[in-house]
């Protein structure tokens, strides 16, 4: 219990961490809304000073910090300027096909590279795995914006699939079977892009873990009983070798995160990456600062609940805090 | 010894390509602002050796384009008029490494043009502008990965050496940098800087805020070699010889941190040109006209172009040799500073 709650904190101080930082840029930045108007001679200097006491923009910066968190924590992220609609339900939307996107790719890159790093250890430096490593070595020197363009390039050529946006036109009148064909269809590339920069990663940690594990002296005991391999590998040595992998599970999250944000601005994906883009070039600061944020929160509680993970799979941790 | 001859190996090849990129003016034909309105988006030229009667010709020779009738990008080629290609000839001037006036050029022609790997919406050629992109991205990640380092040794070795407190905010200040999104931070960083700049102020920009993003995990490394070095028995002698902070960090310390610099050398430079051209992509990095491999790529973002025409593609394929290269590189130094592996 103590441990999670430990856990918690952290988390809450990383996004209180974030918040002060991302409020810093913002406020340290050059220039604010009313230098331009300081430049048009028909707005007198009185006027100016009064806008910026109005909206407290002469106040000093922890005051200013602390009033804007208190309307971010009753939800009110701001307004922004260029959608002439509150923030909130602006990146609601769009998080949702992000996190949707990132899920997705995190579960099948992980169920890929589970499977495939434990073949790898098992065969390590023989056929199955020199293939492998070979495979994944050229994965990881492929950029990742090679890749999305590289995809999106075959997708035009062949016309197999859809490229931009996350569903057809004509959705809403498809039948269930059919809408949920087409959702497929419109995340097969990106997805297949975030997995597959992911992937290398992944299986080359895979494969370590577990290659250390099969070297134990319990795992030749267990052979020795004669347990069959299938069960060998994935009742005995996966869980044992389960704890790197789990940190790297929380690791993932935010590099797949990362990554989804140039995916979607290629491939079309409407999600964060795409509005943050725009918003950033149409100086709409409230929607950046939203969007970081919650991108910042979906990474914290990534990495919470791999913490959590542990704690459910590791009796080392429990161990240490009944101890204490 | 293998260990040092596969280093060695790698970092020939890493010399070799940024030699490459450092000397475009020499490899490149044209300059890379150069327009052709009379060539937009025309596709790769071939170079022949045997012309249509099945002579053979030393010399390669390509047969100029000529805008098909009836259309504004398809080209046919104009067998009546082969160009040869002319070696190590005198053309546009330019400055080699940047500095010294120069007009050699590897190759080049007489009258027509040459596009080796075909032209842009402009018609500017996309070998040229892909060795001159190649200096901004690789400049902005070499620059980049300085300042991370720079910033990641100091705050590291700070952290480290003297502990306490000052350890405590400065590995706090870590975790946060660790825990958000780099792109993300990346882009809020950009985001409340100026937009419109001039392609210098640009560059000089984004070099900062890329090499501003990525100081944690070095100076957590470097944190990590300065708490054991610190408690040696060669510094604890100079120390107790009366020596000055100051004096036992440069002389003593930071020589030893430098393996892991390297090695997160190796990691930062193509993690940072990635990052140039992510920015580059979005519009956020270097502006045209000026040439990068983020914003080659822009280009692509248009339908039009993905789908008709492939070779406005290269840059992504240009930086692969690098990033492998880089990674060699990489485990190579991996490999020689633990050789007992």
């Amino acid at each position: 219990m103590r441990f999670m709650l430990r856990r918690v904190a952290h988390a809450a101080f990383l996004i209180f961490g974030a918040s002060i930082l991302t409020f810093l840029f913002a406020s340290l930045a050059p220039g604010d809304y009313f230098d331009e108007m300081r430049l048009n001679t028909q707005i007198a200097p009185e006027t100016i000073s009064a806008l910026r006491a109005r909206y407290q923009l002469d106040r000093p910066l922890p005051l200013r910090y602390l009033r804007w968190i208190d309307s971010v924590i009753q939800g009110d992220l701001g307004y922004s300027f260029s959608y002439n609609s509150p923030v909130r339900p602006l990146l609601w939307v769009r998080a949702r096909n992000t996190f949707f996107l990132t899920l997705v790719a995190t579960l099948l890159s992980w169920g890929l590279a589970l499977p495939i790093g434990v073949r790898s250890a098992e065969y390590l430096g023989r056929f199955p795995d020199s293939l492998i490593s070979w495979t994944m070595a050229a994965l990881l020197v492929i950029p990742e914006l090679s890749l999305a363009l590289g995809l999106l390039l075959f997708a035009a050529r062949s016309g197999w699939f859809p490229t931009g946006e996350m569903v057809s036109v004509d959705f809403s009148s498809l039948s269930l079977v059919h809408k949920l064909q087409d959702l497929v269809l419109h995340m097969t590339l990106p997805v297949l892009a975030l997995v597959l920069t992911a992937l290398p990663l992944l299986v080359r940690h895979v494969r370590a873990a577990i290659a250390d594990v099969l070297d134990a002296p319990f795992m030749l005991a267990a052979r020795g009983h004669g347990i069959p391999r299938h069960r060998l590998l994935y009742r005995y040595a996966l869980p044992a070798a389960a704890n790197p992998l789990i940190s790297l599970f929380g690791f993932s999250i935010g590099a797949l995160l990362s990554g989804s944000l140039l995916v979607e601005v290629v491939m079309g994906w409407p999600g964060l990456g795409p509005l943050l883009v725009e918003a950033i070039l149409s100086r709409d600061l409230y929607l950046v600062i939203g969007g970081v944020l919650l991108s910042t929160l979906f990474l914290v509680i990534g990495n919470l609940i791999a913490d959590l993970l542990l704690y459910w799979t590791d009796p080392r941790i429990h161990a240490d805090l009944v101890a204490k | 010894m293998n260990e040092r001859r596969q280093l060695a190996k790698w970092l020939i090849v890493l010399g070799v390509l940024h030699g490459v990129i450092a000397c475009a003016g020499f490899f490149a034909p044209y300059d890379p602002l150069e327009q052709d309105r009379e060539h937009p988006y025309a596709p790769p030229m071939k170079l022949h050796l045997t012309d249509m009667q099945g002579h053979f010709h030393l010399r390669p020779f390509f047969y100029p384009f000529r805008v098909r009738e009836g259309s504004v990008d398809q080209y046919d080629e104009d067998i009546a008029r082969a160009t040869p290609l002319i070696f190590f000839a005198d053309r546009s001037a330019y400055r080699l490494l940047g500095l010294v006036p120069c007009r050699l050029h590897l190759f080049a022609t007489s009258g027509e043009r040459v596009f080796l790997v075909g032209t842009d919406g402009f018609g500017r050629d996309q070998l040229s502008r892909t060795l001159y992109g190649g200096q901004v991205s690789l400049l902005a990640g070499l620059l980049g990965a300085g300042i991370t380092l720079f910033f990641g040794l100091g705050i590291g070795a700070a952290a480290g050496y003297y502990g306490g407190w000052r350890d405590e905010v400065l590995m706090r200040l870590s975790e946060l940098f660790l825990a958000l999104p780099w792109l993300y931070l990346l882009l809020g960083l950009r985001a409340f800087l100026p937009l419109a700049v001039s392609p210098l102020e640009a560059f000089l920009l984004i070099v900062i805020v890329i090499g501003m993003v990525g100081w944690a995990r070095p100076a957590r490394l470097i944190r990590g070699v300065v708490l054991s070095v610190k408690e040696r028995d060669f510094v604890r002698a100079a120390r107790g010889f009366g020596a000055p902070d100051g004096y036992l960090l440069l002389r003593h310390i930071l020589p030893e941190t430098s393996s892991v610099l390297l090695t997160q050398a190796t990691i930062l430079v193509p993690q940072y040109v990635l990052a140039e051209m992510t920015l580059s992509f979005l519009g956020l990095g270097v502006p045209q006209p000026l040439a990068s491999w983020g914003n080659l790529l822009a280009n692509l973002q248009q339908y039009s172009v993905l789908v008709s025409y492939w070779w406005m593609y290269l840059p992504a394929v240009a930086m692969v040799p690098f990033f492998l290269t880089y990674f060699g590189l990489s485990s190579a130094l991996q490999e020689w500073a633990t050789p007992h592996k």
